[in-house]
């Protein structure tokens, strides 16, 4: 068979989701696949482009996955942009001289920044805020400069303004309308928007037409602007947000329709005038219209590909509705916001004082929803659009709907008058019914259906409607659901944590007697162990405790699979002095231990009898090392690159902090492992954001970021909070700690945590760093109270001939356990499998 | 066949495991509670073939008491060596009895 050529102009956002949804849904090899990419990068996230300032890469925009071109044989052009469509031939010719014939032709070009025609206002040092290069160029004016305008106060102006203000200038809107974001606001949205932002330093300028731009001409800055109405203002550097038009010229070469507005001209399939030829996202125009959005996009993408495919499939239009974040202001924007329908009628809720508004708009007969505008609390944002788009009834009381919560229960939406069809997540185009058959192939909690579904992990808006749809298809399967600890607690981890801390319980008896029943289980003993060690930092081998507690919590060791046990003194941030190496070096060879630095930047001994464990320890410990908890659920170590001590490009000492914060939280029993690390600047060497916690040095202090993983399921850490001082640093750091100690499920990663978390990242950020809950006081005392009851747990046993005892294998012998047989490998050693053993007879003398 | 002494009573920590060898054999013992009650099984979990049972923790399930092998989490039924997750990995047991303070074991 022959391969079908496709040629794809543009690798924008767009674009790109052509490309991933054409080898999901096909078979990449029936294809022979080009893109051009005519900026010097291909694909990245250009909606979170403002981010790239908060100390962002590009590679942490970039939407390739890693090998995704290569695996898919896809030939990528970076660089080149086609100049020519030849649709007789079906060849199109390229800037750098290459002619691709195509069997289809994808145009994926988006827009451009349109600039009025304004005097001044295509002088070289106008900017514009669309791609990366952009930025760049924004990022380098602004270095000799201390003020900046945007003109334009809609969505990307605001965007543009936030990005200013992160590069340190005073900032300024420049608004023709008389509100910001008119075309998505209604007036009194608009105002309270504005005085979000101007209470955050950002100066808002509406009702000003900008008539003249006078480069260098400015007294207080380099430039002016000089207004309609005679006015004026200084700005050192100027951005233009005046709106988009579709990238359309290949087109109106290429004998292609384009609208009246502007766009190519596609039908429900995407298909141009030119029926081999398609266009999708920013570029193309459907019924006279283009869309500024970044859904539709995926949408038109998405049709493109099942046509090509053979499948059914069309565009029938989008939902302009957005949800958004600007300068830290939530904003959502819901179908007709400003009531523009006749006869319709609206309900407010305004609150000065949180700086809250919200807004719903239902029809004459007060029967439908038909737009919302939410300022400062977008809780309700998926709730009301599910509403709109799907046209369910609107409650007796509609107001209900956008009063805070004290005012009453809100009327749920009730998921079941949902079609199967009504898409709840936009972002990944997932529909109720991807949602009730992920619920019915086993994934039963809102984790497990982000990770089967992709659903509710982009913009997080439609979490809470996810839980409400998986909690009804439970219901309807007859599944119940509990998220007991085990058969003896009919409790969540987090519930028995608060219970055990309100009632005083300090024993596992006392827990089992008040809260649960029976004997205990593989899963409630070291749980209730772990939650008695992080409540009330009580050593975890008190007598009571031992028996709860695994073996590696028992022996201080993790045990490995022979039976034996490694050794694993801390190296706070992976220090180690020439001393202690040899110590090390001593133990080892005295032992036969076999000795490897182990992932978390330590040196591991394995191998240890158990019986050898507390002589060990003890050399060690004379040695001055103390336990490094690698056993335990806790903080196992805090990964450092070298930093500003010695390294030429690191901007603060990573190792000192490191070190400090290993100390700071070394034997805290955590609900599971934790793993930090810290960068001493963004080439980011310590790996931080794969870790629980990972900390990256910036000029201004440290950026602090959160719930990220590694291993099995590797996450990215989000930002919690940028360029923090260290004290500040610590203390949201203590409350983080506490909040998961008291609120995370058994063995739960913070990564999963997190996912597990309705409202996600900023939900918890409101918790530690706004303290929305008013528990932030608690926390970082609670967590000061078990910080200080720190001890090395190993010359804690070794100080107790009690529990010295225990260590011998045999209650009555002095000998080895003989199955604990080593072979040589490497210069080292390792265990021997079952067929390598020796029989080695020892008797017992009784 | 003999009953075996091998250690006082109050060596085993209630609510834990020892192991003790007898003959040429590794037994755990196990104490469920602070009493005179005690289980006797074969050290070895057949699953790994290392001498760790003794180490597990002692867990309910069932209505009955368990063993769970600390390797990797198997369990094992403390009063005749059955293992849940499958019986064709159940292990011996042995009969175990407290006289005086004395723990014996039949062997």
């Amino acid at each position: 068979m022959t391969k079908t050529r496709i040629v794809v102009v543009g690798n924008g956002m767009v674009g790109h989701r052509f490309l991933e949804e054409l080898c999901d849904k096909g078979n990449a090899a029936d294809f022979d696949i080009t893109v051009l990419c005519a900026e010097s990068r291909t694909a990245y996230d250009r909606v979170h482009l403002s981010s790239y300032f908060s100390h962002h890469t590009d590679e942490d925009l970039s939407l390739v996955k890693p090998g995704f071109f290569e695996k898919n044989g896809i030939k990528v052009c970076v660089g080149e942009a086609v100049k020519h469509i030849d649709s007789a031939q079906k060849v199109v010719l390229t800037n750098k001289g290459q002619s691709l014939a195509y069997d289809k032709l994808v145009l994926a070009t988006g827009s451009y920044p349109w600039v009025p025609p304004i005097q001044g206002s295509a002088h070289h040092e106008c900017f514009v805020y669309r791609t990366i290069d952009d930025l760049d160029a924004i990022e380098d004016a602004a270095k000799s400069a201390k003020s900046g305008v945007v003109i334009g106060g809609g969505l990307l102006g605001l965007e543009a303004a936030g990005a200013l203000k992160a590069l340190g200038l005073a900032t300024h809107v420049v608004e023709y309308a008389p509100v910001l974001m008119a075309e998505q606001l209604d007036r009194m949205g608009g105002e309270m928007l504005r005085r979000k932002i101007t209470a955050m330093g950002v100066t808002v300028h509406t009702g000003k037409n900008t008539s003249d731009i006078q480069m260098h001409g400015g007294q207080h800055a380099a430039h002016r602007l000089v207004f309609a109405d005679g006015s004026h203002l200084d700005a050192d550097v100027i951005v233009f947000s005046t709106g988009i038009r579709p990238q359309d010229n290949l087109a109106r070469y290429g004998q292609l329709e384009v609208a009246e507005r502007g766009g190519v001209v596609i039908n429900d399939h995407c298909q141009t005038s030119n029926a081999d030829i398609y266009a999708v996202g920013e570029c193309a125009a459907w019924q006279g219209q283009y869309f500024g959005l970044v859904a539709p996009g995926y949408k038109m993408a998405q049709v493109a590909v099942d046509h090509l495919l053979g499948r059914d499939n069309a565009f029938t239009g989008a939902d302009m509705s957005a949800k958004l974040k600007l300068l830290g202001v939530s904003v959502g924007s819901i179908g007709d916001a400003q009531g523009r329908t006749p006869g319709c009628h609206s309900y407010v809720f305004q609150d000065d004082q949180a700086g809250i508004y919200k807004k719903i708009v239902v029809s004459q007969d007060g029967s439908v929803l038909l737009g919302a505008v939410l300022i400062g609390d977008v809780d309700d944002y998926g709730q009301l659009l599910q509403m709109m788009l799907n046209a369910m009834p609107v409650p007796e009381h509609p107001d209900a709907l956008i009063l805070p919560a004290y005012a009453g229960a809100k009327p749920a939406l009730g998921v079941d008058a949902l079609p199967a069809s009504a898409v709840i997540c936009s972002c990944f185009d997932v529909s109720k019914q991807k949602i009730a058959d992920a619920v019915a192939a086993g994934h039963h909690t809102l984790a497990a259906i982000k990770a089967e579904t992709g659903a509710g992990t982009g913009c997080g808006g439609c979490v809470p409607l996810i839980s409400q749809v998986l909690n009804a298809e439970l219901a309807r399967n007859g599944v119940e659901v509990k998220n007991h600890l085990c058969a003896h607690f009919p409790h969540s981890r987090q519930d028995l944590y608060h219970l055990i801390k309100v009632a005083g319980v300090k024993t596992f008896d006392e827990a089992i007697a008040q809260f649960g029943h029976g004997y205990g289980c593989e899963t409630c003993k070291p749980t209730i162990g772990s939650i008695l060690a992080s409540a009330w930092g009580d050593y975890v081998l008190s007598p009571a405790n031992t028996p709860l507690q695994d073996t590696n919590d028992v022996f201080l060791g993790n045990m490995q699979k022979d039976g034996t046990y490694s050794v694993i003194p801390r190296m706070a941030g992976g220090e180690v002095t020439p001393e202690g190496l040899m110590a090390l070096a001593a133990v080892a060879k005295d032992y036969g231990l076999y000795t490897k630095v182990t992932g978390a930047q330590r040196i591991g001994l394995f191998g240890a009898h158990k019986g050898d464990l507390p002589v060990i320890w003890s050399r060690l410990i004379d040695a001055g090392f103390e336990t490094g908890q690698a056993y335990a659920k806790s903080l196992r170590m805090v990964k450092t690159c070298v930093g500003s001590t010695w390294c030429r490009f690191g901007v603060q000492d990573s190792v000192g902090l490191g070190v400090d914060l290993e100390h700071r939280y070394k034997g805290i029993r955590t609900p599971h492992k934790m793993k930090f690390g810290v960068s001493g600047c963004t080439r980011e060497c310590a790996e931080a954001q794969g870790k629980d916690v990972g900390i990256i040095a910036t000029d201004a202090g440290w950026n602090l970021y959160v719930c990220g993983n590694g291993g099995m399921k590797p996450r990215h850490a989000d930002l919690l909070a940028s360029d923090l001082d260290r004290e500040t640093l610590l203390r949201y750091l203590d409350r983080f700690m506490m909040f998961y100690v008291t609120t995370a499920d058994k063995l739960q990663r913070t990564a999963s945590w997190l996912l597990s978390m309705e409202g996600g990242v900023d939900y918890l950020r409101s918790v530690i760093v706004d303290d929305k809950l008013g528990i932030a006081e608690q926390l970082e005392s609670d967590l000061a109270t078990i910080r200080n009851q720190y001890q090395c747990e190993w010359q804690a046993t070794l100080s107790d001939a009690d529990q010295l005892a225990r260590f011998s294998h045999f209650i009555n012998s002095e000998a080895h356990d003989p199955n604990v047989q080593f072979v040589p490998v490497r210069e080292q050693v390792r265990p021997a499998q079952l067929n390598e053993r020796k029989v080695i007879a020892i008797k017992a003398i009784i | 066949m003999n009953w075996n002494t091998v250690c006082d009573l109050n060596a085993i920590f209630p609510g834990t495991g020892v192991c003790a060898l007898v003959g040429e054999r590794q037994v755990a013992i196990f104490r469920p509670y602070a009493d005179e009650q005690v289980f006797a099984l074969d050290n070895i979990d057949p699953f790994a073939g290392a001498s760790v049972l003794s180490r597990g923790l002692t867990v309910e399930h069932d209505g009955e008491l368990w063993v769970a092998s600390p390797l990797k989490k198997q369990r094992f039924r403390l009063r005749d060596g059955v293992c849940y997750e499958s019986s064709e990995r159940s292990i011996e047991s042995f009969a175990v009895r407290v006289v005086g303070q004395q723990v014996e074991v039949q062997i």
